[in-house]
Order: structure tokens, then sequence, then C-alpha cells
């Protein structure tokens, strides 16, 4: 049984310019231990789809659709059985380590602090386990550095801070938010391993929400991609990598900078137009204005998603993978 | 004739800021740039490659004097500008033009699109004043803006679009030198794509050199001729972009080829990766010696020397330099992995 199974979700938000649809009719689900990747770009409903599901975002936003966990539906359940879920069993760990912890407080105490809410520890049981969990993140002499301030870190540092953080409670679901944007490279490449090394020692399952390509190929074990609010693609990753088929897709692929990736003239490949504004739910492919695949159907209907191979989804009327 | 004067020259730029307060007793010396030197002839681009605290953007914007150097000597096609007063350097502002990392701080809120684009033009007096907006339509068509965006606001445009503008506000003066200090680092992929597409058709029309600062090694195998690498202040290795990347010869600097994530699973999860350990030391004290070799995963070879001695950037032929102990001169000896392992 899939550990999160979320069905038609959408979340709206009220502005004063009007009706934003940041997530339209997306369904998704994430089984026990497995690593789904979320790609997309700014905008594109990637992280507001989870908020939307811990209530984590603020009270204008209006959400429909169905989504449990572990067998509790978190979009009807009450403040009381969400604050028991969240952190305890669903750990965020965000993109900006340095804004997500308090800077007043020395880590080893906010560590502490959800240890002490959730599970009743006592403040020296914490604090033990404060160090233990440090370690277990690998920061060098954890018992000395529970007691530094969040400043004294270095970005790394403070993202296995939170990362010991989210996994105080033992969550069954860790969800990271662009958990390595904010990082330099030869620091990124610890925290992935770190990451895959948590998902294996503990089984915990984690959503990975991220634009980079690249940190999902190493990673994820499944991909999603969004656009516009709207699931586009979804396959395994060997399957999505070696065989995408919505051209936005493509496009995302052929837009990174590789060698091999630049056409014979040797430029890149761009997605022209731009993110279409999201003011309703959508009448026809979102992605129409922009495909070089677009016809008559493209800007009548929403393209179904239709399997175009064994767990290989795509919402698209031209699937192809060139 | 273009070797004979380089667009840009900087040799032995030192760059040290004051740290903490100096009211109370003060903190010390931030060593920002130590040393650097390379040159960029005409037409050439140069990525300069580095990770947070390298150093790299501070090299740009010494270049561009934003900062004042501590010492050495940059010189802008043979003149040299290291300690020429504002209103010297004003005529050479037209030679030089930076395009900074983010879209939304670099743009003057208060001005129109087409004034931020216009205004090089007007305090240069390029072009005669009833002729700047034709100019401003010219350079928007340039980058691929429409000519109406020029009355819009900076905040009613997306990030890629003030990312044309901020290119348009460079070229404005046809300089001989643009410095782009991570032009695309705030964009989305898609957008990314276009503005290095944007930027290598601009440099093969117009010809401008280009000091390209970048921490993604993707955009400059993509982009530069030639690539330079920084670590906490200094270059440990430069060379021609495709001798780098095909066999990179600092440790650092493989490293970095191997942390780069690859879009391709199969790939990505069975090469061979260097994790380094631990942090980027603290500039306020760098290490003595080598200063790689806190994180250098060959660090039991090269000590004690590592310690003593810094290691200078040698010649290893073809316009490849190394700066480690383990490199010696024409040799392939300190091959931390093997460089087709890296590649493929």
């Amino acid at each position: 049984m899939a550990l999160l199974e979320v069905d038609g979700l959408s979340v709206r938000f009220e502005t004063d310019d009007g009706v934003v649809q940041a997530v339209d009719s997306l369904s998704f689900s994430l089984d026990e231990r497995e690593v789904l990747g979320i790609v997309g770009e700014s905008g594109c409903g990637k992280s507001v789809s989870l908020m939307s599901l811990m209530r984590l975002l603020p009270p204008t936003e209006k959400v429909d659709g169905s989504a449990r966990f572990d067998g509790i539906e978190l979009l009807t359940a009450s403040p009381r059985q969400i604050r028991r879920i969240r952190g305890r069993q669903v750990a965020f760990v965000f993109q900006e380590p340095m804004t997500s912890l308090n800077p007043s407080f020395r880590v080893g105490r906010q560590i502490a602090e959800v240890l002490e809410q959730h599970l009743s520890m006592t403040r020296r049981a914490a604090n033990r386990r404060a160090v233990e969990l440090l370690d277990l993140v690998r920061i060098p002499a954890p018992a000395r550095r529970v007691d530094e301030y969040p400043h004294q870190l270095s970005g790394g540092m403070r993202q296995r801070v939170m990362i010991a953080m989210a996994l105080a409670c033992d969550p069954k679901m860790l969800v990271a938010d662009e958990p390595t944007t904010a990082l330099d490279v030869t620091i990124q490449a610890g925290i992935l391993d770190l990451m895959r090394d948590i998902r294996e020692r503990l089984g915990t399952a984690i959503v990975l929400i991220t634009h980079n390509l690249g940190v999902v190929a190493d990673l994820a074990d499944r991909v999603l991609v969004m656009y516009a609010g709207r699931k586009v693609e979804e396959a395994p990753v060997e399957g999505l990598f070696a065989n995408p088929q919505h051209p936005y897709t493509l496009g995302l692929l052929g837009a990174i900078p590789r060698p091999g990736s630049a056409d014979q003239n040797g430029r890149l490949q761009e997605i022209p137009g731009r993110v279409p504004s999201l003011d309703g739910p959508w009448t026809a492919c979102a992605f129409a204005d922009r495909c070089p695949r677009a016809d008559e159907i493209t800007h009548s209907e929403v393209p179904p998603l239709r399997e175009v191979a064994p767990d290989h989804l795509v919402a698209c009327f031209h699937p192809g993978s060139n | 004739m273009s070797d004979a004067v380089p667009t840009l020259e900087v040799e032995h730029l030192v760059k040290h800021f004051t740290a903490g307060s100096q009211v109370f007793g003060g903190g010390g010396v931030v060593h920002a740039v130590d040393d650097v030197s390379f040159a960029i002839g005409a037409g050439e681009m140069l990525g300069l490659v580095g990770e947070s605290g390298s150093g790299k953007s501070t090299v740009g914007n010494c270049v561009v004097r934003l900062h004042e150097p501590t010492s050495g000597t940059i010189r802008l096609k043979g003149r040299d500008i290291t300690h020429s007063s504002r209103r010297e350097l004003r005529p050479l502002r037209r030679d030089m033009h930076i395009v900074f990392q983010d879209p939304y701080s670099s743009l003057n809120p208060r001005l129109t699109c087409g004034e931020i684009v216009g205004e090089p033009l007007r305090i240069q007096q390029l072009v005669p004043r009833r002729d700047v907006d034709g100019r401003v339509r010219e350079l928007f068509d340039t980058v691929g803006l429409r000519p109406e965006l020029r009355h819009r606001y900076p905040h009613e445009l997306s990030g890629g679009q003030r990312q044309r503008v901020g290119l348009a506000r460079a070229l404005s003066v046809s300089p001989s030198l643009l410095i782009a200090d991570e032009p695309v680092s705030a964009l989305d992929v898609s957008v990314q794509a276009a503005i290095l597409n944007l930027l290598r058709d601009l440099q093969q029309h117009l010809g401008f050199s280009c000091l390209f600062i970048t921490h993604d090694l993707a955009t400059v195998e993509f982009l530069c001729d030639r690539v330079a690498v920084m670590y906490l202040g200094q270059i440990v290795e430069s060379a021609p972009t495709a001798d780098l990347f095909s066999a990179p010869k600092h440790p650092y600097t493989q490293a970095l080829l191997s942390a780069a994530v690859v879009p391709d699973p199969v790939v990505q999860r069975t090469r061979t990766r260097v994790v380094l350990e631990g942090d980027i030391p603290s500039p306020l004290a760098p290490p003595s010696g080598c200063r790689f070799r806190t994180r250098c995963p060959l660090e039991h070879e090269s000590a004690p020397r590592s310690h003593d001695e810094e290691p200078s950037l040698i010649d290893v032929g073809g316009g490849h330099f190394v700066a480690c102990h383990l490199v010696t001169r024409a040799r392939d000896d300190a091959h931390l992995i093997d460089a087709a392992e890296l590649t493929s």
C-alpha cells in the first residue's frame, strides 16, 4: 500500500489580482522507502502542492481533492491531527538553512525541542539524542557542535542540522524542498550521499522537490514533471531520462548545457515563450503556446494522462522522444 | 594584433578586506584574492570558476574597480587602470561593462527599462540625445526584447527579460570587455539556455572579450574558450576549455568536476565521485602552504611539503597551468582519478 496517495489535488489562491490556480488536479502516490522527484521550474506548483498537504499555506488558499497519508485524510484532518503528523511522521527540509533555523538558539536546543514536543522526551534525553542525530548526519565533533549557533556553521553544516532535525522523530516521509540549491557543488555531493544513506539505513520515503534534473538523476526512483500546476509526465527515473515523452521534459533536458546537448550550431535548446499565467483551471494543454507539436486539439482540450510504457504516464496528445 | 595587447591583463592581483569592527580591536584580514594573474585576449571568453568564497566575484569587481585592489596591476587594452581615479576611469567605462547575477537588484526600479539601457549612452554621450531612443530600440532588438518594453519598469518584467535588459545596458557602449558575474544563476533552466545562447551569439557577432564568472562548470564548458579555477583566493588551474574538461590535473578541479551532477541516472549513479571532506577554510586564516591541503584527498602524498610551501602555477604544456606539488612539468602524475573515468 502506498504511504501517501494524492488524488485530484487543486490549490487556488485568492489574490487582489484574481484567482491563481497554483496546482490543478494533481494525483500521485509515494511508496514506503521510495524517493519521488518532483521537477519543474519556478511557479509550477511543486512546492505549493506539498505545502498544501501539510496545511502549511496561508488561509487564502483553497484546497480541493484528497490526500491520504498512512490511512489519514490530510485535507480534512483537524489541526490537532495534523500537528501529530507534521514533524513527527512527515518532516520538511527547506532550501535555505539559514532562514529555517532560529539564529538565537543553539542548534542542539533546536533539535532537542522537536524531540521534547513530539516524543515528550526529557530535556536531558533530548539533548543526548541531539548529539546522536548530528553524528547520524555526519557532522564531525557533534558533542561540540550542539552548543554552536547557526551562524557559526557553514551552509553545508546548517543543511545537515536541518536534516538531523527532520530525522529527529524518525519520520516515515521526508519532504526535501530544493535541499541542495543554495549549496556549492562539492557540498551538494555530500548532502546527496547523506540522503541516499538515510533512505537506505532508515527506510525513510523522500519527496525530492527540485528544479535540477541532475539531482533527480542522482537520487530519485521515480520522477514527476510539473508544468503550470499540472503533472505533464511521470515515469521511473531511467525511463524518463532515456525516453522522455513530453515536449516540455525534452525541452528541459535539452536546455541543460552538457557535452552533446548543443545542436550543430553549438546552441542550446530553448523553450520559446514563457510560462502562462495561472488564472484558472486549464481548458487546453498548458504548454500549447510554447510547444512545437501543438495543433488544434492541443488548444481546445486538456490532454489526459496516458500510459505510454509501463508506469510511464504522459499528458500530451503527441508524445514521443524526439 | 590581438597577440600584442590583450584586452585585459591582471597581474598579481591582491584584494584584502579588513574584517570585524575596528573599534573593538579589529577582526583580521580577509584574503579574498591573493596573487591572481590572467589575461584575456581580444574576442576571448575566459571562464572564472569557483565555489562561494573563492574570490571569483571579487576579481570581477576589482577589474571594473567596484573594489579598490590592494595591490597588483590591471591593464585594460594595455593601459594601467589599477589606480585610475573615478574621473580618469569615466571614458574607460565604455570599454568594459558588467552584468550582475541578480537581475532584480541590479536594475534601478525607478527608471523604465529604456532609460536604464539608455543611461550609459547619455552619460558617455556616445550618440546625440535625440538618437538615444532609436539606439535603445536597436539594443532591445539585439537582446531579443520587444521594443515596447522600453516603457515598462523592471518589476513588470520576468527574470529572463530583466537579465536581457542588463545585457542590453552592458552592450549599449559596445565594450571591448564584458564581465558577466553569474548572469544565469538566478534563472530557470529553460531561461538560462536562452540567455546563454544569446550571450554566445552576441559574442560571435560583436566580438567582445568576456570574463565569465560562475560556479557552474557546465555553462563554462558550453561558452568559454579558456577556464581558470579558483580556490580560496587563488587560481589553482587554468587551461583551454577542452583540455581542462578532458584532463583536469588539480585534485580540486577533479573533485569539482566529479561532484557536478549529470542529468542522466545511468551515468550519474555509476561515475566515480570524489567527495571532499569538510568545508572551504575561512579566508581570514587561509591554510599555510597549499591552501587546498585541508581538504585534499592526496594530502598524504604531498605532505609535509604542502604545509610549508605554496605551490606555484606551472605550465604543463599547451597553455595548461596547474598549481599543485604533485604535478610536475609536462608529466601526468597527479592522477587522483583517471581523467577518462571522470568525463565518461
